[in-house]
């Protein structure tokens, strides 16, 4: 599906006012969605780690948490690109812009400590993914409340078919992928858990 | 290594501060309007920069699966190691 997307958007038309780099928008709203959609798995994983002590809740936090890494880097690199030729700048410190960022940065820095934290590092980043799905809501209203040039939240139920049927495929093609990468993930940190009980009790032996 | 890349992506993003806090939010666009052909006298081309978009969007989920397809290789080299020594 995503070697036929280029295709497929090729095929879209092109925006009034925004001409050729709106095409971005194919890419980058998906990534943008599954950004989001990464931040929320993660703290409700991290919530049912926190509080059910469940261990496989938190092999899908880590997982979720390196989605949203990874997307989140997509949608930040790929906005900017689109603002440099539609707002004339390549960013703004608008509340969209600027808390889809620090969501980034939070998942970043939950990574991080992660690899480097050590024993208890685990209940540390589950609280710092609880920040993280906290700041999901805001991010999805805030084109609608504060005063932003990014397009709202609006623009999407209103697309033409002709500019929707694009968009539903990559969002389908970008979210069988991310389905399928955030699976792998957890599948890598139950490998790693059962590792690091075999190491345990072999120093216990 | 990780120290030194981290440093350098913290002074990069502190070197364009300035230049991307001068900008200024305006109003939005609340719909997009399709059009047959792209409007004309664009000064910035669009070319360009959709194709870095893509090209961005290739090379990071193209190398995504790969670093996430060795640490698995090395995860399961490791197990099959650890369980060969108990047996």
């Amino acid at each position: 599906m995503l070697a036929v997307a280029p295709w497929i958007i090729d095929g879209a038309p092109y925006e009034s006012t925004m001409g050729l780099v709106q095409k971005i928008f194919y890419f980058h709203m998906p990534s943008a969605w599954l950004f989001l959609i990464a931040a929320l798995v993660a703290g409700v994983a991290s919530a049912r780690f926190l509080f059910g002590r469940a261990p496989s809740a938190d092999h899908w936090a880590v997982a979720a948490a390196e989605m949203a890494v990874v997307f989140g880097v997509i949608t930040l690199v790929t906005g900017p690109l689109w603002a440099r030729k539609s707002w004339g700048i390549w960013w703004v410190w608008d509340a969209r812009l600027t808390s889809s960022l620090i969501l980034w940065l939070i998942f970043v820095a939950y990574l991080i400590l992660r690899r480097y934290g050590g024993p208890g590092s685990d209940k540390l980043g589950a609280g710092m993914a609880l920040f993280g799905l906290a700041n999901v809501p805001f991010i999805f209203v805030s084109v609608n409340v504060w005063r932003t040039l990014h397009p709202q939240t609006s623009v999407v139920p209103t697309l033409p078919v002709e500019m929707g049927a694009p968009l539903w495929f990559c969002l389908t093609a970008f979210l069988l992928l991310f389905l399928a990468l955030m699976s792998m993930r957890a599948g890598l940190a139950r490998q790693r858990a059962r590792i690091e009980a075999l190491y345990l009790s072999e120093d216990e032996a | 290594m990780t120290r030194h890349a981290l440093t350098l992506m913290l002074l990069g993003l502190l070197a364009l501060a300035p230049r991307v806090a001068a900008a200024q939010p305006q109003p939005s666009a609340d719909e997009f309007v399709p059009v047959a052909e792209a409007p004309p006298g664009e000064q910035i081309p669009a070319i360009n920069l959709v194709g870095a978009a893509y090209g961005f969007v290739w090379v990071v989920l193209v190398g995504y699966v790969w670093t996430l397809g060795r640490r698995m290789t090395q995860a399961e080299r490791d197990l099959a190691e650890l369980e060969q020594r108990r047996s």
